[in-house]
């Protein structure tokens, strides 16, 4: 792992904008597994050069903690600070001696980075400037967030996926709607509202989506902003030691997805409830078959091979309760600690086997939720190495019967590729892999 | 929507008749609410054409404007209307009562606020708009209009503004009031129709609810109930007798024109008049008691009332067009925290409330089954409970959200969950909120044979947003913003 | 397609085909996966008359005082050749069009049937396509024709088309009216389908004529009075989305051949037999045998709404989507017995008996007397 990191024209544009540009701003988007945290690395050591403190801004505290590992591993010279809240338990893997742990800001005084979640850095807010900030995963930060956080740096890049899903709000007032501060976008949609003449800059290449994987994530989610597989990271490999007796369905989609990355597991017909019991029953099923096989995988990380973990592997829903159902399910299996989790929790998140519960399937109607595209962009860009959809026949129809267009509010900008298109694009791609479970 | 709602909506499709979904009333009910039912211009642009309105069934007053492009006639209309919402409010801004004594002493609160009903959300709509096109005018110079034009419109701004909040009371739109409380056997699109909805809860006798609603879809036999009028109305009554006035010759026929208008005007708020009071009777009925939480709500109204009345008493400015940055990320944060309140005290006082989030396992109710009170982990006090309950529940072990309504301030963490067919053993760890003596305090830690209810609902106190001040807004919204002044234009635009 | 539009004439009987303006097309979009719609439209039928027929009336017209006043603002803003128009899009728009005049295409020299007034919009617009300069010319209601199952259907639209920086922009004069930058969201929802239309018409106009569709711009521009007052508005707004909706929909359309092939051959709608006017009863009995997808929404948009949702009585669907969704069950009748335990579930609705027995037990338990 200890590549020397090359990086692309992305960041240093982003850089030399950053610190010589006329925009105080400048955004740097990433498609899933392009190596965004590599690049925000990368980007605090290089303005850390400049003299004066950097600060990080993640979203979770998890995300902070991954953040400073990676930070601190580059170079044992620099101190990198971990600004916590009270009490938090910090994990052990942020032991090594150039990381500096403080709940008070000024014991953070010598740490040449410091990281943070968006929430401390607001709590309380802190009176001095800094000349730089990194926000990471700025488009699922609000911009009524953004707003206060704003006061705490001169200069900020604002890095994310854009296709992800957007920020959340209990409440749903539309007195705000076609203001260009409305507190219910993302940050980085307020940014730019605000200031048009920001740059934006895309990391190119995905290092998590092999070749396969990524070419109808990028056309069905990123359409006009395409990437494509970084091809230094060499040949992936999966495949089951073992032949399976018999041959059932289950089996065939994981050979399938193996082999090609991709499987969509195929239920008969039917309209259901959402915590549909035969997909539930399927969906652990094939996690569990997945593992039960000794699945092997070779790839960059791995390239004497390795046998697939489960906490390699993840199970991707859209609703609460089929999260609980397929919980319940795995319980009684041998591998009850299977993440299983909605789109919201999964952003940002990779494994190398994602098996993902489609939105619609089983659905007598697609609404605005079951469409919207970043979730279904989050549940189908986890995977490193193979992705299997699970949903029962008759999406083509669904989706056929509403050809939606969300309607665009004076003053708004439309979402592009808008929720049917992605869902359309990423279902022709799917059709080609489909095993029927009968 | 939740399958429990769904579930009443079929019940009342099935018998053809609405079906209760709560226990008890969410609503604060005023003893002196004012009723106010709006019709707007059709084709001008929210001009109003016609007004009742009222805090007493027998005695309402009807307002119209028969040229809603006369400057005239729409500003003696809105002054009208000012006199008659001053006389319900202002009275109300001065009577205060003391309450809490804080550390700047004692300090007051309206003793009450206004309530204005309105049919529907349309309703709500409309005294927003009517607040936007009043409140920005001058009571001097070129384009004068009387002072009590503009304070008009300050408070209707206030009352749409607050509107916005859940679980505030002081603008109702009755679909809304009613269908909080009972389901009808239509869909939701159709609840925004009142008499539809009252034909579903209260049929005429001998008719279903279903009847009654379908009868009333036919506008010519009940009038819609606004702002929007019936194009069949605009077309065979209105355009002629509007004609007709135009073309009066004399002062004397101008006035008959009039007359008829209003006559007219009155026979197509009338119907809605009366359903509206029914609305409100229904929702006074003993059968439909207050929850408890209610009055708390109410009390917020009243703190937000005497804010505004005290802002408007004063401040020689209105509210501005649109919110700024500052200001509406501050909106919403109360605007989120009045949305979990309401979610978490309509659960706390209602189990039909509290039975939705039990349905997605997120909530049980069950019996005490196994207790150690005095259980102790290092020095600290940590009870164990191990609740048996039928709940279908979803929570797994290490959860620490789960609360009981009735001691919000302990905290818990799920020990284990153990399954035995349709029966859940949860086991609890307790900590806080039992006092600081060496046992729990009486009451505080369950007893073997107590039923119980957790659920994830608490009321969190999230302490409010530090922001920016509006003249630090940063550059990633805009900067500072201009300071709004009225312009000369605002003071000009006509109604329509 | 002669085939399928002898069909539909049979369908429609001797009347005229009623033509679908942008407003039909667009409500399609609402809910284009019913059949009963689709063919009705594309038969051309006069679903208001049908409905009447089969007493059924949809009851809202649209109101005189509406339609003049929205006459009257588009006067204003068009008047003495568009100055006003031509300064909103220049200031407030921001296009670069240079000294224009106004031309109405709805009038040509004498001849105004159906195909001359097309041949002479294709005329002109093509001219001005071809240029490589901007035409300064504000075209006013040009004649569009879009083929809808295979029928050509004329529209005539009220609205400018103009060409600026090598693009053609839809501009149209809306009567709704925006007060601080904020207009009702059904009035743009339903302004945003229509323009997509006729976007989607003009690009068919300069595609058939060798020209590329990138011609025409995705962002179409609504004109509307503000803030109580008749001073235009202008907004920009980008309908690629919604032109893409109205692509597929209309591409349905033309799929009418598993409909047809399960209808009688003889059927019609045609009001009239050859022993006088049809009963209710026989109208209705053919609509029955068309498959329809009803739901809430159709009562403002579609006039056979008040039939469907009579003859969905006891449909999960006349509670709405959401519902509907929730429920997951066809029938009321299987809501309710399946919750009070009186229908044994089928093997497909164990879980949701489940779900549904448990809902009723809170009911009965919480409610109890007050049911």
């Amino acid at each position: 792992m200890t590549v020397t990191y090359v990086p692309p024209t992305a960041v240093l544009d982003v850089l030399r904008l950053l610190t010589e540009g006329p925009q105080p701003g400048v955004v740097l988007n990433s498609p899933p597994g392009a190596g965004k945290s590599t690049a925000v690395t990368y980007m605090a050591h290089h303005l850390a050069r400049h003299g004066d403190q950097v600060r990080v801004v993640a979203q979770t505290n998890s995300q902070v903690d991954d953040l400073v590992a990676k930070i601190a591993a580059v170079d044992p010279g620099i101190t990198v600070g971990r600004y916590t809240a009270y009490g938090y338990p910090v994990p052990a893997t942020l032991a090594a001696s150039n990381i500096l742990i403080a709940n008070r800001f000024p014991d953070l005084r010598q740490a040449a980075i410091v990281v943070a979640t968006a929430a401390k850095w607001l709590d309380p807010v802190i009176t001095e400037r800094g000349p730089w900030a990194i926000i990471d995963e700025a488009y699922q930060m609000r911009s009524d967030t953004l707003l206060r956080l704003a006061s705490t740096f001169e200069r900020a890049a604002f890095v994310g996926d854009p296709g992800q899903l957007d920020p959340f709000s209990v409440v749903n007032v539309d007195r705000w709607t076609g203001l260009a501060w409305s507190p219910l976008q993302s940050a980085v949609a307020a940014m730019l509202a605000n200031n048009p003449d920001i740059p934006e800059r895309q990391l190119p290449r995905s290092w998590r989506l092999a070749p396969h994987t990524a070419i109808p994530v990028s056309d069905a989610f990123y359409p006009f902003a395409p990437f494509e597989s970084a091809p230094e990271q060499g040949a992936r490999e999966m495949w089951m030691p073992t032949r399976s007796l018999g041959n059932s369905p289950a089996d065939r989609a994981i050979e399938h997805a193996a082999a090609n990355g991709w499987a969509f597991y195929e239920l008969p017909r039917r309209h259901t409830v959402r915590t549909d019991a035969e997909a539930v029953a399927a969906v652990v099923a094939l996690a569990v078959r997945v593992l039960e096989r000794g699945t092997m995988l070779r790839d960059e990380r791995h390239p004497d091979g390795a046998r697939v973990t489960a906490d390699r592997v993840a199970i991707g829903v859209a609703h609460r309760d089929q999260m609980a159902a397929i919980k319940t399910g795995l319980a009684e299996t041998a591998y009850p600690n299977i993440r299983v989790d909605t789109a919201n929790r999964l952003q940002g998140s990779e494994y190398d086997i994602v098996i993902v519960l489609h939105p619609l399937s089983g659905r007598r109607d697609a609404t605005a939720f079951h469409l919207e595209s970043g979730r279904l962009c989050v549940l189908t860009s986890r995977h490193r190495h193979a992705c299997i959809v699970v949903a029962r026949d008759g999406i083509p129809d669904l989706l056929d019967a509403h050809p939606s267009a969300d309607p665009v509010p004076f003053n708004t900008q439309p979402r592009f590729p808008n929720g049917w298109e992605a869902n359309q694009a990423l279902l022709e791609h799917l059709i080609a892999h489909r095993i029927r479970a009968l | 929507m939740s399958l429990l709602t769904s579930l009443a909506r079929a019940h009342a499709s099935d018998q053809a008749v609405a079906q209760r979904l709560t226990t008890v009333r969410h609503l604060h009910v005023s003893s002196e609410p004012l009723v106010f039912v709006p019709l707007a211009m059709a084709g001008e642009a929210h001009a109003p054409l016609a007004v009742m309105i009222g805090t007493s069934p027998d005695t309402p007053e009807l307002l119209t404007v028969a040229q809603p492009r006369n400057r005239d006639q729409q500003v003696a209309f809105a002054y009208e209307l000012a006199k008659i919402f001053a006389a319900y409010i202002t009275p109300r801004t001065n009577r205060r009562l003391p309450v809490r004594a804080g550390a700047s002493g004692v300090q007051y609160r309206c003793a009450d606020a206004p309530q204005v009903w309105v049919p529907n959300r349309a309703g709500v709509e409309f005294i927003r708009i009517l607040g936007r096109s009043t409140r920005l005018r001058r009571s001097t110079g070129e384009w004068a209009v009387p002072r009590n034009i503009p304070v008009m419109g300050k408070w209707l701004t206030f009352l749409a503004d607050r509107a916005e909040y859940a679980g505030s009371a002081m603008l109702v739109a009755a679909t809304d009031a009613l269908t909080l409380h009972w389901a009808t056997g239509q869909s939701t699109e159709e609840d925004q129709h009142l008499p539809a909805v009252l034909g579903w809860i209260a049929p005429p006798p001998g008719m279903t609810g279903r009847d009654a609603a379908r009868a009333c879809e036919n506008p010519l036999k009940v009038p819609p109930a606004g702002p929007a009028t019936d194009p069949s109305f605009d077309n065979g009554i209105l355009e002629p007798l509007l004609a007709a006035y135009h073309q009066a010759a004399s002062p004397a026929a101008s006035r008959i024109a009039e007359d008829k208008i209003r006559k007219e005007l009155r026979k197509q708020l009338d119907g809605t008049w009366h359903r509206m009071w029914q609305a409100i009777t229904l929702l006074r009925d003993p059968s439909l008691p207050a929850g408890a939480h209610v009055g708390v709500r109410w009390e917020r109204d009243l703190d937000a009332f005497t804010q505004a009345a005290d802002w408007i008493a004063t401040s020689p400015g209105a509210q501005p067009k649109r919110d700024s940055a500052v200001y509406a990320a501050r909106r919403l944060y109360w605007l989120e925290r009045a949305q979990q309140q309401y979610d978490a005290e309509r659960a706390f006082d209602d189990p039909m409330v509290m039975a939705e989030a039990r349905m997605i396992g997120e909530a049980f109710v069950g019996t005490v089954i196994a207790a150690v009170p005095n259980r102790r982990v290092g020095r600290s006090l940590r009870p164990l409970i191990t609740v048996s309950t039928t709940d279908a529940i979803s929570l797994a072990a290490g959860e620490s959200g789960l609360r009981r309504p009735e001691l919000l301030d302990q905290k818990t963490t799920v020990v284990s969950v153990t399954r035995d067919g349709d029966t859940v053993m949860v086991e609890l760890e307790l900590r806080e909120g039992m006092g600081s003596g060496r046992e729990p305090r009486p009451g505080t830690v369950p007893a073997v044979g107590d039923s119980v209810c957790y659920s994830l609902f608490k009321d969190d106190y999230r302490r409010a947003p530090t922001l920016p001040r509006k003249e630090d807004t940063p550059w990633t919204h805009g900067g500072p913003p201009k300071p709004y002044l009225p312009t000369e234009q605002d003071a000009q635009e006509p109604w329509s | 397609m002669k085939e399928l539009t002898a069909r539909l004439d049979a369908l429609r009987g001797d009347t005229e085909p009623q033509s679908l303006d942008a407003r039909a097309i667009s409500s399609i979009v609402g809910n284009p996966g019913c059949g009963r719609r689709n063919l009705l439209d594309a038969a051309g039928i006069d679903k208001d008359e049908l409905a009447r027929a089969i007493r059924h009336p949809m009851y809202a017209k649209p109101s005189r005082m509406v339609l003049a006043r929205g006459a009257q603002f588009e006067a204003q803003v068009k008047a003495s050749g568009g100055a006003q128009l031509l300064t909103l899009l220049r200031e407030d728009i921001g296009l670069s069009i240079p000294e224009a005049e106004h031309e109405d295409l709805k009038t040509i020299g004498g001849n105004e049937g159906k195909l001359a007034r097309y041949r002479n919009t294709v005329q002109r617009l093509t001219a001005v396509a071809r240029s490589a300069q901007d035409g300064g010319t504000l075209f006013d209601h040009p004649y569009l024709k879009i083929t809808v199952a295979g029928y050509d259907v004329f529209l005539e639209p009220d609205l400018v088309a103009v060409k600026s920086g090598g693009k053609f922009y839809i501009v149209e004069v809306k009567s709704f009216s925006v007060i601080d930058g904020q207009a009702p969201a059904a009035a743009v929802e339903g302004a945003e389908l229509q323009a997509a239309v006729y976007v989607y018409a003009l690009r068919e106009l300069l595609r058939s004529h060798g020209f590329d569709e990138d011609l025409v711009a995705d962002e179409a521009i609504f004109v509307c009075p503000q803030n109580f007052i008749n001073k235009p508005f202008a907004a920009r707004v980008n309908v690629r989305n919604q032109v893409a909706a109205v692509r597929r929909m209309l591409m349905r359309m033309h799929d009418l051949d598993t409909i047809l092939s399960n209808l009688p051959a003889g059927l019609t709608f045609a009001l009239r037999g050859p022993a006088g006017s049809r009963s209710a009863e026989e109208l209705k009995a053919g609509l029955r045998l068309v498959p329809a997808r009803y739901a809430p929404s159709c009562l403002d948009t579609c006039e056979m709404a008040r039939f469907c949702r009579s003859e969905e009585q006891g449909s999960t669907a006349v509670l709405g989507r959401q519902v509907r969704e929730e429920l997951a069950l066809d029938t009321i009748g299987e809501v309710v017995g399946l919750a009070r335990g009186t229908r044994l579930p089928g093997p497909d609705q164990v879980e949701q008996a489940e779900l549904l027995r448990r809902a009723q037990q809170y009911r009965d338990e919480l409610l109890g007397s007050l049911m």
